[in-house]
């Protein structure tokens, strides 16, 4: 008898080193694409550098938006690499109807990786992408001064952030692929869906500005807690305002429910 | 019951009534057949006729209907991941991928089968040389021929050895060069490694030059099988494929040309099929 939970242990690490073998793959497709052609990456630098330089540096001016002791640009940084992160990862499903169409997505289902890995997998290689976008902010925001917080840890918190709120949105993407199967309805609906997130969040205005009912709704938009995370983990002296515990607790939970959704619905984007 | 490597003339593939409907049209009609282990068992057919149908129900992408079907032992719809496991698949695009190199799309694939690091260089380069590949290992498949192309993803098909081969169409576009290349290769994958191996075309001198058994498809339903010689025989002496194949459904599969109506039907029918 005793031999057997450790028969089970072992095959249950088995099972994990596949997992992990098999999820790090379907990243590391898309990761080797990115390297063959990196084109990609920095012309998804300059819209964040335009709503940095332009749209920031003009707003600031005006000091029409209640930031307290904080500068506009400082509030604004983090609230625009959130953003990038969720235009970049919302348009990530536009690659599985892609590849479905080619037929690439075929040949990862009927390879005995599990439903789970294929999407997990997906959201690993769009953090990569999203990463690129946290440089680039990092970079400006260093040369505007704005009072960046350099400190590893926090630098570290940064990119992980980026990366889960990367893969909410791209995951969610992929469910929204799923769904619509055409490229042009996916076009569609990922323009009607940005927008939406991104004014109603703490991103570019305090949450303290915004009428009651649009409160409510920003108060459960992922994206808010992703952006307030973001702003406590870069500008010096600014604190979380919901807190880190409910910041990454929420956007775990949203993590969590679009894979759940995301890998139930995979298969049916090739029937 | 048949587990794989009990008996080894079990049929390593076993139909029962499968059928698959869309909606109002029933793409499979209640198909039934089984394909002898280390056979070329070809499925024959106009499109629109349920060969993609049957083969995406076979290698588990699309759950039938009704009816069943057994590959090396599992079952399609309650061990879909053993049957995964078993087989090796190309599916009728292009499944390569042309951002990567031949060498980088075999490693993925290595991974996503679970083929350990140990063997992993070795089987992919194994695969690559059996595939006459050897040399274009790093370029990008975006620069491939089309022949090329479907030799690497038959390469990345047989990387974990499946005993069960699906090729969906695996010549349709191809060059009669790179026609005969792919055929050879496929002969002498199962004369080297046993493989069975079940294809769909419509090329009927490819089903009568490569296929040990064929199978005719007409509107969802199986109307003929057997040995291509065989099934000419019986018809007459000098009977080619084709006009067995005219003789069972009433059409013509090389012409293809059917009246507006047809067109418009298996149109529709291969869009809800996507």
């Amino acid at each position: 008898m005793s031999a057997e939970p450790a028969a089970r242990r072992s095959a249950l690490s088995s099972r994990a080193a596949e997992f992990i073998l098999q999820t790090t793959a379907v990243a590391e497709a898309d990761i080797r694409k990115l390297r063959h052609d990196p084109a990609e990456l920095f012309t998804r630098m300059i819209q964040p550098a335009l709503w940095l330089l332009i749209f920031g540096q003009v707003l600031a001016r005006t000091r029409a938006v209640p930031t307290g002791t904080m500068g506009y640009l400082d509030f604004i940084a983090p609230g625009i690499l959130a953003q990038s992160v969720l235009f970049v990862s919302i348009f990530y499903g536009i690659s599985l109807i892609w590849e479905r169409d080619l037929g690439i997505v075929h040949k990862f289902l009927v390879s005995p990786a599990s439903r789970v890995s294929l999407i997990v997998g997906r959201g690993l290689s769009s953090g990569v992408r999203a990463s690129s976008q946290a440089l680039v902010i990092y970079f400006l925001a260093y040369f505007l001064g704005v009072k960046l917080r350099l400190d590893p840890g926090c630098v570290v918190g940064v990119f992980v952030t980026v990366w889960l709120g990367s893969a909410i949105f791209s995951t969610f993407s992929l469910i929204v692929a799923c769904i619509v199967k055409t490229r042009e309805r996916f076009m569609g609906i990922g323009q009607v869906l940005t927008m939406p997130l991104f004014f109603a969040s703490n991103a570019i205005y305090p949450l303290a500005m915004m009428p009651p009912w649009l409160k409510t709704i920003s108060t459960m938009n992922p994206l808010s807690y992703q952006v307030d995370a973001l702003r406590a983990l870069m500008i010096e002296n600014s604190v979380s305002s919901f807190g880190f515990a409910t910041d990454f607790s929420v956007q775990a939970v949203f993590l969590v429910i679009v894979i759940a959704i995301a890998t139930r619905i995979f298969p049916t984007i090739v029937r | 019951m048949d587990k794989p490597g009990v008996s080894q003339t079990a049929p390593i593939v076993e139909v029962q009534s499968l059928t698959r409907r869309f909606g109002g049209i029933t793409a499979v009609d209640r198909l039934s057949f089984d394909v002898a282990r280390g056979a070329i068992f070809g499925l024959l057919g106009t499109n629109g006729a349920g060969k993609s149908t049957t083969i995406k129900m076979l290698t588990t992408l699309l759950p039938p209907t009704s009816g069943s079907a057994r590959i090396a032992g599992f079952d399609i719809a309650d061990e879909p991941q053993e049957v995964r496991r078993h087989i090796g698949y190309v599916a009728q695009m292009l499944s390569a991928d042309g951002e990567l190199t031949g060498y980088e799309n075999l490693l993925i694939s290595a991974k996503l089968y679970g083929i350990p690091k140990s063997l992993r260089s070795e089987r992919i380069a194994g695969a690559l040389e059996f595939m006459e590949l050897g040399d274009q290992a790093d370029r990008l498949v975006g620069q491939y021929s089309g022949g090329m192309i479907r030799r690497l993803e038959i390469a990345q098909a047989m990387l974990h050895h499946p005993e069960m081969l699906f090729l969906d169409e695996p010549t349709v576009g191809l060059d009669p060069a790179a026609k005969m290349a792919v055929w050879e290769r496929i002969r002498v994958l199962r004369q080297e490694y046993g493989t069975t191996v079940l294809m769909t075309t419509h090329d009927m001198n490819e089903a009568d030059q490569l296929c040990d058994f064929v199978a005719f498809m007409h509107m969802g339903r199986l109307v003929a099988m057997g040995r291509p010689a065989e099934l000419k025989r019986q018809l007459g002496p000098d009977a080619d494929l084709d006009e067995v194949f005219i003789h069972y459904t009433g059409t013509s599969i090389a012409s293809e040309r059917g009246d507006y109506q047809d067109v418009r039907r298996t149109r529709r029918t291969a869009q809800r099929l996507e």
